[in-house]
């Protein structure tokens, strides 16, 4: 499984994801810098977390216009998998891989925090080495998660159990009480339609080593390989 | 055709339905000052911008175009364009 992790001017979670896909996972992991035009050789796209184009305009909006966005899309568009984390999701929103959009946090605060999650569902590659209703607990770190859209794309992501990842509270309801930024219906990650296209605000890569103080995120990643 | 220049006023605002939360701090930061009778606080963006075109119409269109790509993101905003046609001597300068 070869990925790749696309580098944006202002990415900086990049080298992250590659810590763990390559050193701990030992899988072919190049970084693509975003003017990039050939992606062919690669499996899984990631698109990192940071402040790409420094959060200009809005966050993501001019990032989707980078070169390498037209392949990502055609990429994504034949079934292979991208995975936005953080401002990796904000991105995948802009450029239209992924409904709704990501707003400033309910209580204006940049978030830098770990959060339990409940793992809503496992019959696809991205979480399928969970338990369905797991609760993990991965870093979040943003000041524009507050995921929202209209109340019928809501209703469809709820149909077509498009969300995987709810924020919820240390036993695992999903209360206003764990909404840490108050993203409709609790949403902290999902996929498209077709479940090839995972957003997520909270970060798996950086609680993938033992070092960092929590592995919750590695079954994500190693659910993709098996 | 000879093309004329535009100045553009773009105001982006959020959608009503979407909370604006420093929309609400800067009202309560207000109402902590005595204004109490200052409501409904919203914050949007500004942009300007100059543009070339042989007509208001294609101007317009153009610029709904560039606000719907990429000056708003139509899910959680809306935008408004204020187009005044710039005199030749103002262009020169």
């Amino acid at each position: 499984m070869k990925f790749g992790v696309v580098v944006f001017p202002g990415s900086n979670c990049d080298r992250d994801v590659v810590w763990v896909t390559q050193h701990l996972l030992n899988q072919p992991t190049r970084l693509i810098w975003h003017q990039e035009t050939d992606i062919s050789d690669i499996d899984v796209i990631v698109l990192p977390g940071g402040f790409s184009y420094g959060d200009y305009l809005r966050c993501g909006a001019i990032a989707r216009f980078s070169p390498v966005m037209t392949e990502i899309v055609q990429h994504a568009q034949k079934g292979k998998s991208v995975i936005g984390i953080c401002n990796g999701f904000q991105i995948l929103t802009e450029v239209g891989l992924l409904p709704g959009a990501l707003a400033r946090n309910r209580d204006l605060h940049f978030i830098c925090d770990r959060v339990p999650l409940k793992v809503v569902r496992t019959d696809i590659p991205w979480t399928k080495a969970y338990t369905t209703g797991e609760i993990i607990t991965l870093p979040i770190a943003h000041g524009e998660g507050r995921y929202y859209a209209d109340s019928d794309t809501l209703s469809q992501l709820e149909d077509n159990q498009q969300i995987l990842f709810r924020y919820c509270t240390n036993s695992g309801e999903i209360t206003t009480a764990g909404n840490p930024n108050g993203s409709l219906n609790h949403i902290a990650g999902i996929c498209n339609q077709r479940g090839n296209v995972l957003g997520m605000m909270p970060h798996p890569e950086r609680a993938a080593d033992p070092a960092t103080g929590g592995i919750d995120g590695m079954k994500l990643f190693q659910g993709l390989l098996c | 055709m000879k093309e004329k220049k535009y100045r553009a006023q773009i105001y982006v605002t959020l959608r009503p339905s979407v909370l604006d939360p420093a929309g609400t701090a800067v009202e309560s930061g207000l109402q902590n000052m005595g204004y109490a009778n200052v409501t409904g606080v919203r914050i949007g963006k500004y942009v300007e911008l100059t543009i070339a075109a042989a007509s208001e119409t294609v101007a317009r269109e153009q610029l709904d175009k560039i606000c719907d790509q990429l000056l708003a993101n139509p899910v959680i905003e809306n935008y408004r364009v204020e187009l005044t046609e710039i005199s030749p001597v103002e262009a020169v300068r």
